[in-house]
């Protein structure tokens, strides 16, 4: 049923249907998420007002690791089913994924920096997460490095599979190694261990991340599609 | 408005990293756009009929 869907005809019309409501949400989440963050949660009694380096850290960080999960499973789909959508599924997800882990990189460097007292540390948190950027840039590098699209897209979606096993030592590096980063807050057995009033914020700011990568990657696959309609077309004349 | 942009002191951290992520973000999304306006209209003009 799924390979119904993911016929690229099929796709242009659901993602063309879907794209104005998650461009949408994304505005309109950030917007309010924004509005919480920076002008309605106080500053914090221990971090004072670097807590609103969190709310757009922890989306980044949440979102990078999202994107790369999504990379991998369209990955498997390309590898057992030979299928190309899943194959530009892959692809354009890696750029966005790149730019989020880059972007929880240089804010929580911000955030270290007045609450831990330095911008680095080979701390198993910040280091995994590091490792996650490499990730992608050498899987968008294989992409580019390989002439055959057919080979490049093969051998990229290898090396997403084994990246995988970076995803669960991101997720447990902070009990694995309690050198620097914090430990879990949000998704805990007991509940989260912070107040609602940053809670919203939060959760504000990590859907409209998400649904701002859903419609950047629904963008880019369109266009790949588009891209690879008119090289066929090319050859033909 | 100034103790709003000196947030207590740490504004020098919380406005990089605030303007970092709107100038990531927004350099994705102009690219992604113009990648896409350019991938329509090169399909477009190659599924021109042609004489």
């Amino acid at each position: 049923m799924i390979f119904e869907f993911a016929n690229p005809k099929r796709f242009m019309t659901l993602s063309g249907a879907l794209l104005p409501w998650f461009a949408g949400a994304a505005i309109i989440l950030l917007g309010v998420g924004l509005y919480l963050g920076l002008f309605v949660a106080p500053p914090d009694y221990q971090q004072g007002d670097t807590v609103r380096i969190m709310f757009i850290h922890v989306p980044a960080a949440w979102v990078a690791m999202m994107a790369y999960g999504l990379m991998a499973l369209a990955s498997l789909f390309s590898l057992v089913w030979r299928h190309p959508l899943a194959d530009v599924a892959a692809k354009t997800a890696a750029p966005l994924g790149a730019l989020f882990t880059t972007l929880a990189l240089i804010t929580g460097s911000l955030w270290g920096k007045p609450m831990w007292g330095t911008y680095w540390q080979w701390d198993g948190r910040l280091t995994s997460f590091l490792i996650l950027l490499f990730l992608y840039l050498g899987y968008i590098a294989l992409w580019n490095a390989i002439e055959d699209e057919l080979r490049a897209g093969r051998a990229a979606a290898i090396l997403a599979l084994v990246g995988v096993v970076n995803l669960p030592i991101i997720k447990f590096s902070v009990d694995w190694w309690t050198t620097l980063h914090q430990g879990e807050s949000i998704f805990r057995p007991d509940g989260p261990t912070i107040s609602a009033v940053f809670i919203w914020p939060l959760f504000l700011m990590a859907f409209g991340y998400t649904a701002l990568f859903m419609t950047l990657w629904m963008i880019r696959i369109r266009t790949e599609i588009l891209e690879r309609r008119a090289r066929t077309l090319m050859l033909g004349h | 408005m100034g103790a709003f942009l000196h947030m207590g002191g740490y504004g020098v951290y919380i406005w990089p990293a605030y303007g970092a992520s709107i100038l990531g973000i927004g350099a994705a999304i102009i690219l992604t756009l113009m990648a896409y306006r350019r991938a329509k209209a090169r399909l477009a003009a190659l599924e021109k009929p042609r004489a």
